[in-house]
């Protein structure tokens, strides 16, 4: 039996209650599909990823991709094969427009494959998550012309395509880059530069892949107005679609790493002795910045649910050891047998301290990628509006929470594990080395705390923040959290306060001593939201009709979460509201 | 050319099934899907009418008006299927289902017939034959390739020590190997196409079947008793001393594996 089996009864009752794609797919603009549809469609994709992308996770992590001496790089065995099936069946590009031969389904939808494609081989799975990003770019900011041209083969993964920004002294400052663009008399550019850290930068997965780069005009303004976004194929592309002659991109040399040792990291090189490398410009010069922040939510909630996707492989795991490996007699049994470490009080807990921060995980993640889809095609201007508003205060939470969280759920799997936990043969340390990343890449969790609470706090002067607040506190008021309210009302009590002084900080330009509350803000608010969630879905699962045993345990990781869980970041008001006084008098710059 | 795949619905061999007390058999109450076996005999099928054109029909029989193995083959690529679910099929045996199943067949009228030669949880493998003597067609056992060739079909039929090339006329009832062909996945492009696509079900009384040949009461097979799988036994370590490789010839020769 395979140790991961797809969590679709779960997924689909957060898509249902909390991320209501139901009403979603209603939207003009998004494809229809019953609702009743979605749960066959999510089986037959978690059968798909299990039957042919589970089995090369192992290899992935022991082979690990390599550079050839051609500068091509070779892939652990069963990668070419899984990728020319996911191809075909086509799970990639359900979520993109049917003009360019996607399903036209919501985000959030794509959301739920996604989540079972990276739990079932985390390294393999951000070569579509790269993907998904160029066209993103592409289809916001490229001309019609660009989009008919590279789009429809991007789309059904013929061509795979990466986000190149990272440079050796630009990386959270992205500002710093220095790769540079010079334009042609056809309109082309020529692009020359060194980019590092660039993931599935070279491999043959697919036939072409399409280099989205971050690079400076000649004369370009200094910091990040200066900065343009170019597309810069591997293979240049003739005008009937057919591949043309190499572009002067190269491969030079590949990271080695503490996980995800399948997925290429790759120092780039643009350009060559020869001149640059052809690159087309996406937009107008010096717009780059401006159209990656664009496309941010969605990035960043893809590595948001990588964090759902590793805890929910790490929590099966773990049961299911648990429920096998037999250590200590519990009083019920027998002298001379002993019993399996799932009845020992301290396992439980540290199961279920897995379970309910996972299920919080995956309401928080989803609820804030149906936000992503109605900015989109929200019926009016003002549901865009407000939609952007909240999206954008809970991406910073989805990406920086979840992933802090699976790094601290891989830890408790091996914990489980005991000491076979450390072992790498059992497989669960794999799980712990791969997503370490997920705190760091598409903007590092601190980044992510300093632009929740120096960018959407403050937006609308906390009026966006403190309508999210209100949501919150009228289901308190209406009694529909499952009789969870109280630990909610002191979280929120807490945030309220915190918002405040936040907030003072900033109009006395005390900039310090808000960022450096950061962190612990981040985690309080991110707890307070997801425990809002998890009461909800109690208050529904036991109301509407769910069989007693869900609804059970759906009440059981909403309380620990609520009662448990989210008085540890209630109690971390002090922290957020102490200034940065004792920060500069501990730590000596 | 026109070939229907028998398509047996079971449930989830990856979740622990549960036997009835009272009558010995599997529990199936739960949600069942596409019994593996079967989808060789489906990829078989949609490769033949790829390759000398024709359309593939899917017949199947379940309880509860069971449709979703038959919606994932429906989204490999079957044009259409079949369907026959009644109450009064509780308990049917293996021969009762043949007859529903040539019965069902029948209103198809094709050309070619293909099964799996056993299925994942009844596997007494008896069925295609049965179906072939009610329809008084030939029947090829064991294909691992099928090439259609005019009005006969042409059969690598797999034995213990390589394959024999058979013929046989059409129409017949040929049995396809486990393994043989690598079934594609339904895509996501096929799953939304598979809705749309017609899926007839039938009673035994639209079939014109007589109660008293199907159910418990038609049954003429009937299970005993039930045991316990016997644990597996400890492997045989051989010490090599210079003559291991002997060791473990003479082991796969007890085997007859050689
Ligand atoms: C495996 C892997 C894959 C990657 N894939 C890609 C890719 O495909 N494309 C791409 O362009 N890049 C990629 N990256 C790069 C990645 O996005 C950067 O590593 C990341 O943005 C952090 O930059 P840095 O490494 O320079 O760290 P630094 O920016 O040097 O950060 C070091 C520490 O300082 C903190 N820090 C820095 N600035 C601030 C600030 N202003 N306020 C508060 N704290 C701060 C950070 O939080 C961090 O803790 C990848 C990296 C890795 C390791
Ligand atoms: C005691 C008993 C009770 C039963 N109760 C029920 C019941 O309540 N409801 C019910 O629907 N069935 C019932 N059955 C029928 C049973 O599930 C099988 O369909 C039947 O016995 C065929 O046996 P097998 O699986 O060993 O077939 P095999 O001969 O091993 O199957 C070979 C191939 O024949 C085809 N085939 C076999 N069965 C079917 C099918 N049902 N539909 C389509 N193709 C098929 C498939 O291609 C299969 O791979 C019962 C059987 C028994 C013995």
């Amino acid at each position: 039996m395979s140790d991961y089996s797809p969590p679709v009864e779960d997924i689909v009752f957060v898509l249902r209650h909390i991320a209501d794609l139901e009403s979603l797919m209603e939207l003009d603009g998004f494809s229809q599909l019953p609702m009743d549809e979605v749960e066959g469609i999510l089986e037959e994709a978690g059968r798909f990823m299990v039957a042919e992308v589970l089995p090369t996770d192992r290899v992935g992590d022991t082979t690990g991709a390599k550079l050839q001496a051609d500068s091509s790089v070779a892939m652990p065995d069963g990668f070419d094969k899984a990728y020319k099936e996911l191809v075909k069946a086509g799970w990639g590009s359900i979520t993109f427009d049917a003009e360019w031969g996607g399903g036209g389904l919501p985000g959030t939808l794509g959301m739920a494959i996604s989540e079972m494609l990276t739990a079932t081989n985390m390294a393999f799975s951000l070569c579509p998550l790269l993907t998904h990003g160029a066209i993103n770019a592409i289809e916001a900011h490229g001309s019609e012309e660009q989009k008919s041209f590279w789009l429809p083969n991007l789309v059904s993964g013929k061509w795979s395509g990466t986000m190149n920004l990272t440079e050796p002294n630009a990386g959270s400052d992205v500002g710093a880059l220095t790769a540079k663009a010079k334009p042609e008399a056809d309109g082309t550019y020529k692009i020359t530069g060194q980019k590092i850290f660039i993931t599935y930068g070279e491999h043959e997965l697919a036939e072409n892949i399409i280099h989205l780069v971050l690079a400076r005009v000649e004369g370009a303004p200094p910091g990040t107005k200066g900065i343009s976004l170019f597309i810069v194929p591997k293979f240049l592309v003739n005008a009937d679609g057919t591949l043309g002659e190499k572009n002067a991109v190269t491969c030079l040399s590949l990271e080695e790493k503490m996980g995800i040792h399948a997925s290429p990291t790759c120092v780039m090189e643009y350009g060559n002795s020869d001149g640059g490398a052809t690159g087309y410009l996406i937009g107008e010069e010096n717009q780059g910045m401006a159209q990656m922040f664009t496309m941010m939510n969605s990035a960043r909630l893809g590595v948001g649910n990588s964090g759902i996707a590793i805890s929910e492989r790490v929590y099966q795991k773990s049961l299911n050891y648990a429920k096998e490996r037999l250590q200590g007699r519990r009083p019920e049994t027998q002298k001379g047998d002993q019993s399996p470490i799932i009845e020992h009080p301290d396992v439980k807990r540290n199961l279920l301290y897995i379970k309910s921060q996972l299920e919080a995980m995956r309401c928080l993640v989803y609820y804030n990628s149906a936000l992503v889809d109605l900015t989109r095609f929200g019926k009016t201007q003002e549901d865009r509006t407000s939609a952007d508003e909240r999206a954008g205060i809970l991406t910073p939470l989805s990406k920086a929470w979840s992933t802090d969280v699976a790094n601290e759920i891989a830890s408790v799997g091996i914990q489980i594990h005991g000491g076979a936990g450390y072992i790498e043969e059992t497989g669960i340390a794999q799980h712990y080395r791969d997503i370490r990343i997920a705190a760091i890449y598409e903007g590092t969790n601190g980044i992510q705390a300093a632009d929740l609470v120096a960018r959407k706090l403050p937006i609308r002067n906390g009026e966006a923040m403190e309508e999210l607040l209100l949501e919150i506190e009228k289901d308190v008021k209406e009694n529909k959290l499952d009789d969870l309210s109280e630990p909610i009302n002191d979280a929120l009590s807490a945030t309220r306060a915190s918002n405040k002084y936040l907030l003072e900080c900033f109009s006395e330009l005390k900039i310090d001593a808000a960022l450096s509350g950061a962190t612990p803000y981040l985690e309080l608010l991110s707890k307070l939201v997801a425990g809002w969630l998890m009461a909800k879905s109690a208050e529904i699962a036991r109301t509407e009709n769910y069989p007693k045993e869900f609804a059970e345990e759906k009440s059981a990781t909403a309380e620990f979460f609520c009662k448990q869980i989210l008085p540890t970041a209630t109690a971390l008001a002090p922290a957020i509201m102490a200034g940065d006084e004792i920060l500069n008098a501990g730590i000596n710059v | 050319m026109k070939i229907a795949v028998c398509v047996k619905q079971i449930p989830d061999p990856a979740e622990e099934g549960s036997l009835d007390d009272a009558t010995k058999t599997l529990k199936r109450e739960g949600k069942l899907i596409l019994d593996d076996s079967d989808a060789y005999g489906v990829e078989m099928a949609l490769q033949l009418a790829d390759s000398a054109g024709g359309e593939v029909v899917l017949v199947s029989m379940a309880p509860n008006g069971e449709t979703n193995g038959l919606r994932t083959a429906l989204a490999m690529g079957a044009e259409s299927a079949i369907l026959v679910s009644d109450p009064a099929l509780q308990g049917t045996d293996a021969l009762g289902t043949a007859k529903v199943l040539a019965a069902a067949l029948k209103t198809a009228s094709p050309d070619l017939i293909l099964t799996a030669t056993e299925s994942t949880d009844g596997y007494t493998g008896t069925v295609p034959e049965q179906i072939a003597e009610l329809l008084e067609w030939p029947s090829v056992t064991f294909a691992k390739s099928i090439t259609i060739d005019g009005d006969k079909v042409k059969v690598e039929r797999q034995t213990e020590v390589g394959y024999d090339e058979v013929e046989c006329p059409t129409p017949c009832v040929v049995s396809v190997t486990a393994g043989v062909v690598e079934p594609r996945y339904p895509s996501f492009k096929g799953i939304m196409a598979a809705k749309s696509k017609p899926l007839e079900e039938k009673t035994i009384a639209d079939l014109g079947i007589d109660a008293s040949q199907i159910g418990w009461e038609g049954a003429r097979q009937e299970i005993v008793d039930v045991a316990e799988v016997p644990a597996r036994e400890a492997g045989e370590v051989i010490t090599d001393e210079g003559d291991a490789h002997e060791k473990i010839v003479d082991f796969l020769k007890e085997m007859k594996v050689v």
